[in-house]
């Protein structure tokens, strides 16, 4: 056997039209990447591919070794200018995005449009990286699509006219006959828990909207205008009343006249020391990546699962930042007594500075001078904010040295932060212990699906205030103001229990549309980014196959496939052999036994033709085989073939001996 | 019979030396009741070709030069009054022959060479209102120079398609061209030549092609070779219906000279350069398709 063998020359490259479709297919899996780099090298990487197109339409020469070696130098610096390395996940795609486009300067035989095509699949997949939204997913499809049909072009190099419907099409079908093995594949495929496996750490967007451990004014209302689903909830029962869905995220202790931040020492778990009433609700929350600890859980929660922790002040808390969607499920109660308060959280519950905000410090000094006792001095406030001419505005002045003071007394015009912080500022002057709590209020009701939509835009942060004999308190400062006061725009759904104004039939529809995409967006989340190892189990379980370790998955995995190739192999064999007459079987028989014997049939080739040629190629073979060949040709194209002759013939072709091909 | 065409084809091979190839194919043209369109440079033996078949077969045989300034009367004939009876009367053109040779169609105006293929076509013609038939059988053997020279009107694609083969003689092999020069002059050896066959049994051999037996996977092969022609993109357009039927008529024939009562895959295959090559039009648009370059296209459909 000859193992080394010279090289071909190498295959030249395909016609102009195919040459278009692949920079088309290059240009569609390139753009969207170009929008995630900087500007310079997104337009470089652009010009590249508009330099080849004009080339082709104008027949350019392909540039010189200098020029290609210093136009990648420059790719290289730049992405090293930009980023500051070649590797992670912006620098490493963007350099691949570039050195994809750069190929395009030395595309010259059919092996480099190829391997165009093949890193183009990859670039495809690294999409996934920044976005994995079903948008995403199905842009991944649709990019792959365009990417096979170039292959298709590609592969008919002598065509002398471009048969893109073709070729679509062909693809189309073969992407739909992968689809089978793809489902199998993501099915069965081992999923390994841990970090090890799945997205790099810097495939997680910085700057991903959502709450943070703190609070500042004017925050809050930041968060407001942003669409972004929080996270999703299934029920297991009704949909609690609308007034109880508080979602309790971080709780702040700690102020500084200005801002607000949970204590350090609160973490580490706590027992369940509650008087519970009422049933409880369950649920299901499946939460998006927001870079924190803390999950969100309808307020209180007494049960879940076991890799959160619940901290002293009642927050649940993961053990690493979430960075990709998790699910759990979750047992709440949204009425309950929490009777114990610590010293320590007596002592951070009733701190303030005493420099800030002192007209509000007078304030709370007042109430308690006036022997008010805590719930009165609860109910003051509340009042104070309920007959006052204060308002609910998503756009409130900037704060100044005393925010508290310059809202309370000044502009009354705030957002729930403002309520929430100046309520709690009150609450301490009046020797309440008082503590904020932020996370999310409501949410929507997708219809479509059942679920509970909490969007960014439902971010609130609210009270609580310890009264001796009923523990902590959840007070919504927010919630007294009346509906005539809240500004035009601001979220009224908060204020007015769900009911709507007739809506106009375009709204409807585009209310219901962005449901639908909800739902969707849901299920994509549920089964697709969200299946890890326990969802594989599960699956696993219901069909009959659970206690299957890796490597077993792993076998199965081979298996399945290879069953799967094999019966639709089978089937076509079956199928084609169905359709064969006696004739046709023996034709093929003997070509086996020719193919053996080192003698194949050319597929154009007719059985006199190929008896003229094996006489002067096989002077061996042809006594055999010539009279068979004759025999066959009369008999398959000639008049009257009679049933015994070609069985005569099928028995002659069947003991037919050849000697081997050496 | 079998052993007429032979002889038919051993007399021919006598005069036109080393184109036995291309003489068979010619006689199955006509065994097809097809007519010949030969393309090729002067001086390679188009006429004598001609000359010689129809001598071979005993059929009356005419010529006509094809010029620019040529009528079409000039070739159906026309009607003349005579003073003495005071009628008019007809005198036929050179087309009321048996065999005829259009020397150089590609010269002629294609107001007259439509007058040529007309007749072709109709096996008759209509003069001042009269119809005449033709006699029978009725072969025209046209020939064309390559259609770049100049002052020639090429056959649009509707009227090759009247042709029912085109073939090349091309230059003679190097024995062959030795006897051509050592031998005697072929046009004293015409005068020579004896029929081989009557007309009558041509018409019996023409309509024994008829009757060659087809198959059919021959026939599945037939439609896949049409279809290929049809999706292939390196042609224009496809092979029509009428191309299909004329590929089958002309593999009859041959299995007939081959001596066989069915066709074979191989009489397709040897056929269809032939057959397809004026019909076909290369997509690229470059020099006319090669016999050579389309059996290599087609040599991609497998036979079933």
């Amino acid at each position: 056997m000859v193992w080394w063998r010279r090289s071909k020359p190498p295959e030249p490259l395909p016609g102009r039209g195919a040459r278009l479709t692949l920079l088309g297919a290059l240009l569609l899996v390139v753009a969207p990447q170009t929008l995630d780099m900087p500007l310079p090298l997104g337009l470089y990487a652009m010009a590249l591919i508009l330099w080849r197109y004009q080339g082709e339409r104008r027949g350019w020469a392909l540039p010189g070794r200098a020029v290609r070696l210093g136009a990648t130098l420059a790719g290289i610096a730049a992405v090293v200018g930009s980023y500051h390395s070649l590797f992670g996940r912006e620098a490493g795609t963007a350099l691949l995005t570039l050195m994809l486009c750069l190929k395009l300067l030395e595309l010259r035989s059919l092996r480099d449009a190829m391997l165009v095509i093949f890193l183009g699949y990859f670039l495809v997949v690294a999409g996934f990286l920044y976005s994995q939204s079903p948008l995403a997913g199905g842009y991944l499809l649709f990019a792959a699509l365009a990417l096979t049909t170039a292959l298709g072009a590609l592969s008919h190099p002598n065509a002398a006219r471009l048969r893109l419907g073709l070729y679509l099409r062909q693809a189309g079908l073969m992407l739909l006959q992968a689809l089978p093995i793809m489902v199998l594949l993501f099915i069965l495929f081992p999923r390994l828990g841990g970090p090890l496996w799945g997205l790099p750490n810097d495939a997680f967007k910085q700057g991903r909207t959502g709450l943070t451990d703190s609070l500042r004014l004017g925050q809050i209302s930041d968060l407001v205008d942003s669409e972004a689903v929080a996270f999703r909830v299934d029920f297991d029962g009704p949909v609690p009343a609308r007034n109880q869905l508080y979602w309790r995220g971080p709780v702040l202790w700690v102020t500084n006249g200005r801002e607000w931040h949970p204590d350090e020492h609160t973490e580490g778990s706590i027992d369940i020391l509650l008087d519970t009433e009422g049933p409880p609700v369950d649920y299901q929350v499946t939460l998006e990546p927001h870079g924190k600890r803390w999950i969100f859980a309808l307020d209180l929660p007494t049960e879940w699962p076991v890799p959160y922790a619940m901290s002293e002040d009642r927050q649940l808390l993961a053990r690493f930042p979430i960075q990709r969607a998790v699910q759990y499920r979750i047992r709440s109660y949204t009425h309950y007594r929490d009777t114990d308060l610590p010293d320590w959280q007596r002592r951070y519950a009733t701190n303030l500075p005493r420099t800030l905000n002192r007209q509000a410090t007078a304030l709370g000094h007042r109430w308690v001078a006036e022997g008010l006792d805590p719930q009165q001095r609860v109910a003051r406030a509340l009042a104070l904010f309920r007959e006052q001419p204060y308002y609910y505005t998503r756009r409130p002045p900037i704060a100044g040295a005393n925010p508290v003071d310059e809202f309370l007394f000044d502009s009354r015009r705030g957002f729930c932060e403002h309520y929430a912080s100046a309520f709690a500022w009150l609450m301490r002057a009046a020797e309440v212990p008082t503590r904020i709590v932020i996370g999310y209020q409501g949410g929507e009701l997708n219809p479509v699906n059942g679920a509970l939509t909490v969007r960014q835009s439902d971010a609130h942060a609210w009270a609580e205030v310890y009264l001796q004999g009923r523990g902590w308190v959840r007070v919504d400062p927010t919630s007294v103001i009346p509906p005539e006061r809240v500004e035009e725009g601001a979220d009224q759904a908060r204020f007015d229990d769900g009911e709507r104004p007739e809506m106009g039939w375009a709204s409807a529809l585009l209310r219901g549309l962005r449901n639908q995409w909800d739902a969707l967006d849901y299920r994509w989340q549920l089964w697709v980014i969200g299946y890890n190892q326990e969802r594989q189990r599960a699956l696993l379980r219901a069909l009959g196959l659970d206690g299957l370790e890796l490597r077993d998955l792993g076998l199965f995995l081979v298996g399945s496939v290879a069953l799967l190739l094999a019966t639709v192999a089978a089937w076509l064999g079956w199928r084609d052999r169905r359709r064969a007459g006696p004739l046709e079987r023996i034709r093929r028989r003997l070509d086996q036994k020719l193919a053996r014997a080192g003698a194949p049939r050319h597929p154009a080739e007719g059985p006199q033709a190929l008896a003229t040629r094996l006489a002067l190629e096989h002077p061996r073979l042809a006594p055999a085989v010539g009279p068979l060949l004759a025999q066959y040709a009369r008999l398959h194209y000639g008049p009257g073939a009679s049933p015994e002759a070609v069985k005569a013939l099928a028995r002659a072709v069947a003991t037919l001996h050849l000697p081997r091909a050496h | 019979m079998q052993q007429t065409l032979t002889q038919v084809i051993e007399t021919t091979s006598h005069f036109i030396l080393g184109k036995e190839h291309q003489i068979r194919l010619a006689l199955a043209c006509l065994l097809a009741r097809g007519h010949l369109l030969i393309e090729d440079l002067p001086g390679v033996g188009k006429t004598t070709l001609t000359h010689v078949l129809a001598g071979v077969l005993g059929l009356r045989f005419n010529r006509v030069q094809f010029t620019s300034d040529l009528l079409p009367a000039d070739i159906l004939g026309v009607s003349i009054y005579v003073r003495e009876t005071g009628e008019f009367s007809f005198h036929p053109g050179p087309i009321f022959a048996q065999v005829v040779l259009a020397d150089e169609v590609n010269r002629a105006t294609p107001k007259t060479q439509s007058a040529l293929l007309e007749a072709m076509e109709e096996r008759q013609v209509t003069i001042e209102g009269e119809t005449r038939p033709l006699p029978s059988p009725f072969f025209v053997i046209a020939t064309q120079n390559p259609s770049h020279q100049i002052g020639t009107f090429p056959l649009p694609e509707s009227q090759l398609d009247r042709f029912l083969m085109r073939i090349e003689l091309g230059y003679p092999d190097r024995d062959a061209e030795r006897a051509l020069l050592a031998g005697r002059d072929r046009r004293d050896m015409l005068h020579e030549l004896t029929p081989r066959m009557t007309p009558a049994q041509l018409i019996e051999a023409q309509q024994a092609a008829t009757q060659v037996h087809v198959a059919e996977p021959l026939l599945d092969y037939l439609q896949a070779l049409l279809e290929h022609s049809r999706r292939s993109p390196h042609f224009i357009a496809g092979l029509s219906p009428r191309a299909g039927l004329a590929l089958l008529g002309a593999a009859r024939a041959w299995a007939l000279l081959e001596g066989r009562d069915h066709v074979l895959p191989e009489d397709l295959q040897t056929l269809l350069p032939y057959v397809a090559g004026h019909r076909l039009q290369a997509a690229d648009d470059q020099a006319p398709l090669g016999a050579t370059q389309l059996a290599a296209h087609f040599r991609e459909v497998p036979i079933p």
